[in-house]
């Protein structure tokens, strides 16, 4: 019938605009509040609520005190209710909707004897399972019962019995259109999954103030604080707020609110200040504000996001770590190093080489009295002499192709090889540090002394550049 | 989306001083010295440079690492730097890139130029590559101005070609002053400088020595003594009759 037709009957008909998705949330608002009866409670769309109450009813005095708290609870509230009580959810269903009212299934009763007279559909059963049924003659529960064979004495007659009722549903998978699932789970033979509602707390954040604040800035100061809090907040939640309130406590307990809703949920403190810091103005402080809190009324998912670090990088540089990094993901790791001392004294081995922000072996100090040049081939390069004075020293010699007046030495520095390293022949070596004609300063040695048994002529090495 | 300014807009336009003088407070972030690759030269007026600018900008105290780039080819030529013969304040804040290519060489310049936790950059590429074009220079000049990273980049037998290097410094070894004691061994480093572009200054040449303590400007060599005045108590020439014949008489 549509409504103009039933208007035109009946005149004072009063309408009211159904709302399926306001009425579950109303149901799951009811469910929340159905939870002061037991630890957890299940939406049964579209009217019912389910509470587990197992273990709790001696708290409201027994079962049938707590089925009476339900009733007076929800009188109290104008809801119109039928409520019982069962071991199973489809016992309890089926006494709320068809039994007496306030009824108790007991655990140690017979739930067939009492539930035998209630009709089919009181197994929660889809209209047209209901219909084949009625077709069946099955009306009242016993009646299933009976053709199923529960409850009877035979095992091998139950499933007899059944297996009639079984091919004639065989593929019907859901509870709600296959008769003996549901008869089962009423009888609690098979168990029954519910969905709990669960309540999801606002984040809340607050701050009691030592001293009631009478002035603006410091109000800004606390609420920026609050913001950073609020943000953590929603971060462990990954939610972003939609709605956020601020609530004043006076220190004459009035409390100011404040609310602002936002475009996009949001997680950024100095956005929440700037939005809250112009519905600031016109607070009256009064004798003061002793406590202040910010809350997310509304709150929606919002993922974590990647900072964006190369535009932080774009302006403030990018720290050590994170440069070595990209330094040693392009060159490899073993481009990037520190010189660290060696404990040695061949000047080759006197410097070794470690990845650069790993820590620095302690080590004696280098001797300073020694002169060193300022970089070190990685191979000394021979050089040929071409005449030497008197005593050895290099007049003129040639290296890379150039020939080199001496003008300065000073020299030798002997340094004699690693007899616990290196093999018995191995030659020690006379350092000079040199300067030629054009102010070029050079580092090099002679290889052995004539004479010394360990090879020919002693040849000459350039290792090092003086700055 | 703010941007810190850049240090190039906070010094002043112009420098103040017309003619340079080491221990500047103003100095430019990208300097180029062009050096020959059979001397230390460049590294080691690169290193003077550097810690003087560090000085006068008032960081010589601070401890943040300095990064040293070279590619392979300067690394052959002129070898790595040696730990013993560095200022021995720097010797803990070396950080030594070896990359294999200029191209590499550029990267690790432009990546450590971008780091706030670095004092400054010294790099060493040889050569003209086709990678160091005045692109390149270019590109790591804005980068050091930016992020106020100062880089010194010594080119290693190269010709001066188009670069956007804001001091430009062609250097090679000068004779040393005598040491005090040994007149005859080689002195502290010693460089004849020329600056030949820079931005705020005259062009000029200079002979720049650096004996680990600060760099400082050397006169005319020949000008200069031969060695520092002796203590004249303790040396006398012996001319006439020996100390022993005087005492006794």
């Amino acid at each position: 019938m549509l409504l103009a037709d039933a208007r035109a009957l009946c005149p004072d008909l009063v309408t009211a605009p159904a709302d399926p998705a306001g009425d579950l949330a109303a149901l799951e608002k009811l469910a929340l509040w159905a939870q002061r009866w037991g630890p957890w409670s299940a939406m049964d769309p579209p009217d019912g609520v389910l509470v587990d109450v197992t273990g709790a009813a001696h708290l409201l005095g027994g079962e049938a005190a707590l089925l009476e708290d339900v009733v007076a609870a929800c009188a109290a509230r104008s809801l119109a209710v039928r409520a019982a009580l069962a071991p199973t959810a489809g016992a309890a269903w089926a006494l709320a909707h068809y039994g007496p009212p306030a009824a108790i299934l007991a655990p140690g009763d017979d739930p067939l004897r009492l539930l035998g007279d209630l009709p089919v559909a009181a197994l929660r059963l889809d209209d047209d399972v209901l219909t084949v049924l009625r077709r069946l003659g099955i009306k009242r529960l016993g009646q299933l019962a009976g053709v199923t064979g529960a409850g009877g004495d035979d095992p091998q007659a139950e499933a007899a019995a059944r297996d009639a009722l079984h091919r004639r549903f065989r593929n019907r998978r859901s509870p709600a259109a296959n008769p003996l699932l549901r008869l089962d789970q009423l009888l609690g033979r098979v168990p029954e999954p519910l969905l709990p509602v669960t309540l999801r707390p606002m984040p809340m954040v607050q701050r009691r103030l030592m001293e009631p604040l009478r002035h603006r800035d410091l109000l800004d100061r606390v609420v920026g604080d609050l913001a950073l809090d609020m943000v953590r907040a929603l971060e462990a939640r990954g939610e972003g707020a939609r709605r956020l309130e601020l609530a004043l406590w006076r220190v004459d307990g009035e409390v100011l609110l404040r609310r602002i809703e936002l475009a996009a949920a949001t997680r950024e403190a100095e956005h929440m200040l700037r939005l809250f810091a112009r519905r600031l103005d016109d607070v009256e402080a009064g004798f003061g504000i002793e406590m202040v809190q910010l809350r997310a009324s509304w709150s929606e998912p919002l993922g974590l996001s990647q900072a964006d670090l190369d535009a932080a990088a774009e302006s403030h540089g990018t720290a050590l770590a994170a440069c070595i990094d990209r330094l040693s993901v392009r060159l490899g790791a073993q481009a990037v190093t520190r010189p660290v001392l060696r404990a040695s004294h061949v000047p080759e081995r006197a410097q070794g080489w470690q990845p650069p922000l790993e820590p620095v072996p302690a080590m004696q100090g280098a001797l300073r009295a020694h002169a060193r040049p300022l970089k070190l081939l990685d191979r000394a390069e021979p050089i040929a002499v071409l005449y030497a004075s008197p005593d050895g020293v290099p007049q003129r010699f040639r290296w890379r192709g150039t020939v080199r007046e001496v003008v300065r030495v000073e020299g030798p520095e002997r340094i004699a090889p690693e007899w616990w390293r290196e093999r018995s022949t191995a030659r020690l070596r006379d350092y000079y540090r040199i300067e030629d004609e054009g102010g070029r300063r050079y580092w090099i040695y002679r290889q052995g002394i004539a004479g010394d048994g360990r090879g020919g002529v002693p040849d000459w090495f350039l290792q090092g550049l003086f700055a | 989306m703010s941007f810190k300014p850049s240090p190039a807009q906070i010094l002043p336009a112009r420098l103040s001083e017309a003619r340079w003088r080491p221990g500047l407070a103003a100095q430019p972030f990208h300097s180029e010295i062009f050096a020959p690759a059979i001397e230390a030269s460049g590294a080691g007026l690169a290193l003077a440079l550097a810690r003087d600018a560090l000085a006068a900008a008032g960081e010589g105290e601070d401890a943040r690492p300095v990064l040293w780039v070279q590619d392979r080819k300067a690394i052959r030529l002129g070898g790595r730097p040696f730990l013993h013969g560095l200022p021995p304040a720097w010797r803990h804040r070396l950080i030594h890139v070896a990359a294999a290519t200029p191209e590499d060489a550029l990267f690790a310049l432009e990546e450590g130029l971008k780091c706030r936790d670095l004092a400054c950059v010294i790099g060493e590429i040889a050569g003209n590559p086709r990678a160091l074009d005045f692109t390149a220079s270019r590109r790591l000049s804005l980068t050091a101005e930016k992020h106020g990273v100062r880089l010194w980049l010594v080119r290693l037998d190269a010709a001066p070609d188009l670069s956007s290097a804001r001091m430009r410094w062609q250097a090679r070894a000068a004779p040393s002053p005598r040491p005090r004691w040994n007149p005859s061994a080689p002195g502290s480093a010693t460089w004849h400088a020329e600056l030949f572009r820079a931005r705020g200054h005259v062009p000029g040449e200079w002979m720049l020595n650096d004996d680990h303590s600060a760099l400082r400007l050397c006169p005319d060599p020949a000008a200069q003594p031969a060695s520092p005045p002796h203590p004249r108590h303790l040396v006398r020439p012996t001319v006439g009759r020996s100390l022993a014949a005087r005492a006794r008489a």
